[in-house]
């Protein structure tokens, strides 16, 4: 899976950035657009640079419409195309919610097989940012409710890129959540050459033998934070990366679960409905008699993410995870 | 022709009148005297099996369908003007433009029967499933309309919409991405003048629809829908436009529902006997025959016997698609993805265990 020995550093940015770019020059069929893809490369600058190096007919700016920019990848797809299209942030892809529901995720069970639908819808999400209203929210589990798409998530420059790619190479639809607290925040060695993540697996980051903790996206370091002031307490926490929100990795967390019987879930997004719940479920189907504590989900509020002023309180910390962790030891 | 017929003063084109006289000779498009013979026999042939349908579903053969009686000229030309290599993008009630396109009506009873298998369209070249969220189908046009600039192909799209579709968002979003792209598409409104119950004059104050291509710097031409002569020109014309990388174009064609929207409503109670019957003269099949009649280039006697002929194949087509095999349970799971995830294979073995137990308990 590993690229070449060639190694450079990466934010998450770069690293997306440099999978679209690797992906654009080995397949003419890709293209990438989006509001303010193009000549500006995106608010975030995910893109930079891509419309100068392949073109304004491969990477480029649409008119403002969500429903259209994932409607027409539709339609680019049935013709042979490949589209990544970017939504500004994950508060706007509502109208186009029923594009991705109503036909990105049925094109191929309506057709039968004959049409595929080989799109990434990518966009940043998650709070932490002192952002307007609806630049904050989490909300991967409207997606992974929905049959026919995949949704990713990645915690890392270096799986932003591996997965990224693969999902690129998908023939299946996939939403592409991209941390965007993260996005600058942590910068590590990727190899430049071409590799990719496999989607649907999870990532054991730190084995442990008392209580597994499973996280994604920007939560995977501040649970990161959390385990070292576990550590000090004698705590041995095996942390999973889930990566994928659908279709979950069912045995690396069932084989954690097993080992552990303690188990502690943190997600971003609302704690009712949300992937935690699935988690739980899982849990319970194939761990049940392994438990030594219920499960316990650490997760947004059910509220709406307050405004910048307020975020601090609706933000998960380390320590309320650690909170939890000590909790769960404790029952 | 867009600037002499203009919707901002609200004209239409039309080429032939309400008693098959051509009226605007200088617009009338060249296709020879077999190919109108054909049109009009392929129109009755969609009329036959649309009446047919419904009488199916009535018996309880068939589930929900949507009727086209009375739409069946705006087919009738997409077929004449329609290459291979052109696009199809349809809503739900297109029935003679996906028999244009080489879909058969087997296939159709067997979507409308409830399989999916239906709306494949295998033998059909560059077609799109049956889109039922209204509208939003367009946004898949625009699409389309990119990626044969993109590819340089040479193909034109055809989408499809009603009335109440101009409402949608996505209706607009469509047609103005597709304007900015230039891309080859050629909108197409079927107003048949109810979204179901509701209204043409409910729907929109705009004095018409093919105005609204105003707002998205595209030509748009409102057009006799019923006019089998005037739909061809109108599509020919826009086809060109298209083709020669000058943009979308938006073509209203003004029709009449003369059934009900779907098999699940009843139009007494919307409309009045008056009115249906003052729109019964203008029926695109009776205008089209009076035309051919006129001109010698159809004897009407042979209707009666062509109508019992086209009974015959309906009634061959229906009774092939009754017969088709049952749905089998492996279906439900194996179109969801291109692989099947592991957790959906296990749902299907887990239900599989399920129907052995159930089976043992006989």
């Amino acid at each position: 899976m590993e690229g070449g020995l060639e190694m450079k550093v990466m934010t998450m940015v770069s690293a997306i950035n440099n999978a679209l770019d690797i992906k654009l020059a080995e397949d003419p069929m890709i293209v990438a657009y989006g509001e303010d893809v193009g000549v500006e490369g995106g608010v975030f600058r995910v893109t930079e640079g891509l419309q100068k190096k392949y073109g304004a007919h491969r990477v480029f700016d649409s008119p403002l419409a969500e429903s259209a920019i994932v409607g027409t990848a539709v339609g680019m797809a049935a013709n042979g195309l490949r589209p990544v299209v970017e939504m500004q942030f994950c508060g706007f892809v509502y109208p186009a919610y029923n594009q991705i529901i109503s036909h990105v995720a049925r094109f191929y069970n309506r057709s039968r097989g004959r049409y595929r639908m080989p799109i990434v819808i990518r966009f940043p999400y998650g709070g932490g940012i002192n952002a307007l209203e609806h630049h904050s929210e989490s909300m991967e589990t409207i997606y992974g409710h929905i049959p026919g798409i995949k949704v990713v998530i990645p915690s890392t420059p270096y799986d932003a890129k591996g997965m990224l790619i693969s999902a690129i190479e998908s023939d299946d639809p996939i939403i592409f959540m991209e941390p965007k607290r993260i996005y600058r925040a942590i910068k590590q060695e990727v190899p430049e050459d071409k590799f990719s993540i496999p989607l649907g697996k999870a990532k054991v980051l730190q084995q442990g033998s008392d209580l597994t903790l499973i996280a994604w996206g920007a939560m995977v370091r501040e649970a990161q934070k959390a385990i070292v002031m576990a550590k000090k307490d004698g705590i041995s926490v095996e942390l999973i990366d889930l990566r994928t929100i659908y279709p979950i990795d069912r045995q690396t967390i069932i084989e954690s679960v097993k080992k552990t019987g303690r188990v502690v879930i943190v997600h971003e997004e609302p704690l009712t409905f949300g992937t935690g719940a699935e988690l739980t479920a899982i849990i319970n189907e194939d761990a049940f008699l392994h438990l030594e504590a219920p499960v316990n989900r650490v997760g947004g509020f059910d509220t709406i993410v307050p405004l910048p002023r307020g975020e601090h309180h609706y933000i998960i910390s380390p320590e309320k995870i650690y909170y939890n962790i000590l909790k769960t030891m404790k029952f | 022709m867009f600037s002499e017929f203009s919707p901002l003063e609200d004209k239409m084109f039309q080429v032939m009148d309400n008693e098959g006289n051509i009226v605007r000779p200088e617009y009338m498009p060249e296709v020879d005297g077999q190919r109108l013979v054909k049109a009009y026999k392929d129109m009755l042939f969609a009329r036959t099996a649309d009446l047919m349908a419904v009488s199916y579903q009535r018996q309880g053969r068939m589930y929900t369908y949507p009727p086209n009686y009375g739409q069946e000229a705006i087919a009738g030309a997409m077929a004449i003007v329609m290459r291979e290599n052109d696009w199809l993008v349809p809503a739900f009630r297109e029935l003679g433009a996906w028999l244009a396109k080489g879909a058969s009506l087997k296939e159709i009873f067997l979507y409308f029967m409830g399989y999916e298998e239906g709306t494949v369209f295998r033998n059909a070249k560059n077609i799109l499933p049956i889109s039922v969220p209204i509208a939003s189908q367009y946004q898949h046009a625009a699409g389309l309309g990119y990626s044969i600039k993109y590819k340089k192909e040479d193909s034109v799209v055809y989408a499809v919409v009603g009335d109440g579709g101009t409402s949608e968002g996505d209706f607009s979003e469509a047609i103005n991405f597709a304007a900015v792209w230039e891309a080859p598409v050629v909108f197409l409104v079927q107003n048949n003048q109810y979204a179901i119950s509701v209204p043409f004059r409910m729907q929109t104050r705009s004095v018409n629809i093919a105005v609204k291509a105003y707002a998205f710097g595209i030509p748009g031409l409102k057009v006799d829908g019923n006019d089998i002569f005037a739909m061809v020109k109108a599509l020919q014309v826009a086809q060109e436009h298209a083709r020669s990388g000058k943009g979308p174009v938006l073509i209203e064609a003004v029709t009449y529902r003369r059934g009900s929207h779907t098999t699940s409503d009843d139009p007494t109670k919307y409309r009045t006997k008056e009115e249906e019957d003052a729109m019964a003269k203008t029926d695109p099949l009776d205008r089209f025959r009076k035309y051919l009649v006129n001109q010698n280039l159809y004897d009407p006697s042979q209707e009666e016997e062509l109508i019992a002929q086209y009974k015959k194949e309906v009634d061959r087509q229906f009774t092939e698609a009754e017969n088709y095999p049952p749905y089998p349970l492996e279906d439900v799971f194996k179109y969801t993805y291109v692989e099947l995830p592991d957790d959906l294979r296990q749902q299907q073995i887990e239900h599989e265990k399920f129907l052995k137990w159930k089976e043992a308990l006989k």
